[in-house]
């Protein structure tokens, strides 16, 4: 009884609850993805600079709080730091509709033309970012490292194995949580919300029934600025803040959103905890779980991986194309790309 | 003068012209059917009253008022309903989230307006929480209707409300739509099912290749022989 305790201990630590983290961050990302989409209906590519941009002036003014000696105790300073990082991102998100997409959207651009667009959006944001902030890794966590750690849990419970809870992984949840719940609640239940639905599932008719495009298209981006800042910051807590990850980490988002369904919200949030659930799964070294639950016979000296975490991104890819070729609307029912 | 006019249209989608002099009109409380052949230029003549196409000549007047340069949202605001033959509905949306966008213009309280079509279509208010994609062909026609009664229009424009429903759903539609009218709202329609419709109908319109062939009463036209031969299958 003991070695199965232990070995649900070993996936507990290493596969469920990383899972749950990378997966929240993931469904962030993907829903300001989806909403993009639906809305402007065109895939985002610069979702991922959105979110180390918005991470970026939540580190700043993360060190600016630090400096005047602002904290918050057991909790990052980067939480009061958000904000400002949303603030900042919002109005960033907005001026890049004005300066570039709203052109395409007077000519009536093809979708293909909006994304090639966004691709040049990346670059310069990339840019700006590197420009402001530099190439580097920044450390902006403060405030409690861990819930309990491993040897709190040692002592609790006796197992050999043991469970250690940092404190970002937790807030990563929560946060997510709230968020996601909020951007629900407005677009379920608020009249801007719902005509951002209706704009989505039928522009013609919304236009018809006196929806203004321009305002459904401002909501949008401020909602995505919000999401994307709170992923990105989210991210940078948990691991650590470097610009190019972001660019890298366009990928699983996008295949989230795309695995979920794209355009449904709810898809986005399934999409990020499957993606994110089956990376680290198939990466997972299940040695000392095969050592705790099988026979004898059955152990293994080596890793026991059945990918090693350099095809992590693989990964996703796999999933993407089969979702595709199998039911293209994804898991939830979105539209087809 | 009508309260709704389109006087003397000519027009097109930029190419040749599809509408020429066409003239078509509609008073409170009534009922206008445009009928004729494929091609006739039917949708094409409604869509030009309601502001989505660009006339060359001709002039949209509604109560005395001059609509002709506004855009179609801004002819919303001044009382017109449109009900697209097509995508009509918000199919991802509950039938009462339909309404409620159907009155976004509005800033008043308008549970009212929501219960009274409720008591037009009843089955709407049964089904209101599913989404509108869920709904049978005839359902959807209700809810699309709905959505337009939802600004208290003056002026409601139906493009082919029956197509594709069956003909009992049909039979109940026009019921309800004559409802609507006697609530004291013009009705403009385009219709392929032109007996039913002309019976209902206080004026008809039969149009043939952009122009007006016939216009009398729904009636008058159901007895003309010239008509019945040549729109109504004898």
């Amino acid at each position: 009884m003991e070695s199965y305790a232990n070995a649900f201990v070993v996936l507990l630590n290493f596969l469920i609850i990383p899972g749950l983290a990378y997966g929240s961050q993931l469904a962030l990302g993907a829903l300001g993805v989806t909403i993009i989409y639906s809305v402007l209906r065109f895939s985002n590519f610069a979702h991922g600079e959105a979110m180390s941009f918005g991470a970026m002036f939540t580190i700043l003014t993360t060190w600016l709080f630090q400096s005047w000696g602002w904290h918050l105790g057991p909790l990052p300073t980067a939480i009061i730091a958000l904000p400002v990082g949303c603030l900042v991102t919002v109005i960033f998100l907005l001026g890049t509709d004005k300066l570039v997409y709203q052109f395409y959207r007077k000519q009536k651009a093809a979708p293909v033309i909006y994304m090639i667009a966004s691709v040049g959006v990346v670059f310069v944001m990339n840019g700006i970012i590197r420009f402001i902030i530099g190439p580097r890794d920044q450390s902006f966590a403060d405030g409690a490292r861990f819930i309990f750690t491993a040897r709190d849990f040692k002592e609790w419970f006796g197992l050999s194995e043991s469970l250690a809870l940092r404190s970002t992984t937790v807030i990563t949840i929560v946060t997510a949580i709230i968020v996601v719940a909020i951007v629900f609640w407005f677009l379920n239940k608020t009249r801007t919300g719902k005509s951002m639905r209706a704009y989505s599932d039928n522009e013609d008719l919304a236009l018809l029934s006196g929806i203004d495009p321009d305002k459904v298209v401002r909501v949008a981006w401020i909602i995505t600025a919000i999401l994307a800042t709170v992923a990105g910051t989210l991210y940078g807590l948990d691991k650590s803040y470097k610009p190019f990850t972001y660019l890298q980490l366009l990928l699983p988002i996008f295949a989230a959103a795309i695995v979920g369904g794209v355009g449904n919200p709810v898809g986005a949030i399934v999409g990020g905890l499957v993606i994110a659930f089956s990376e680290i799964a198939v990466t997972f070294a299940y040695t000392k779980v095969i050592a705790y639950t099988l026979p004898e016979f059955m152990h293994v000296d080596g890793l026991a991986q059945l990918l090693s975490t350099d095809y992590k991104f693989a990964v996703s890819f796999v999933i993407l194309v089969v979702v595709l070729l199998i039911k293209p609307t994804g898991i939830m029912g979105g539209k087809t790309i | 003068m009508s309260f709704l006019i389109g006087e003397n249209m000519t027009g097109g989608y930029g190419g040749a012209d599809i509408l020429t002099n066409c003239t078509i009109g509609v008073e409170k409380g009534e009922i206008a059917v445009i009928v004729g052949p494929n091609g006739a230029g039917k949708s094409t003549a409604m869509k030009a009253i309601f502001g989505m196409l660009n006339l060359r000549e001709g002039k949209i007047m509604m109560d005395g008022e001059d609509i002709g340069a506004l855009t179609p949202q801004a002819r919303v605001h001044k009382g017109m309903g449109f009900v697209p033959q097509t995508n009509n509905v918000f199919t991802s949306m509950t039938v009462e989230e339909n309404l409620e966008m159907g009155a976004y213009i509005r800033e008043d309280d308008i549970s009212s307006t929501i219960a009274q079509v409720y008591e037009l279509f009843p089955i709407l208010k049964e089904k209101r929480l599913q989404p509108a994609g869920e709904l049978s062909g005839g359902q959807r026609q209700q809810v699309a209707v709905g959505r337009a009664l939802m600004t208290q229009p003056k002026v409601l424009m139906l493009d082919e409300p029956t197509a594709g429903v069956s003909p009992i759903v049909m039979d109940e539609l026009f019921d309800r739509i004559i409802e609507v009218a006697r609530t004291g709202i013009a009705i403009l329609m385009v219709e392929q099912n032109a007996k039913q419709a002309l019976n209902i109908a206080d004026k008809g319109y039969v149009l043939v290749q952009g122009e007006n062939r016939f216009t009398d009463t729904g009636k008058a036209l159901m007895e003309n022989p010239e008509v019945r031969k040549s729109f109504l299958g004898g």
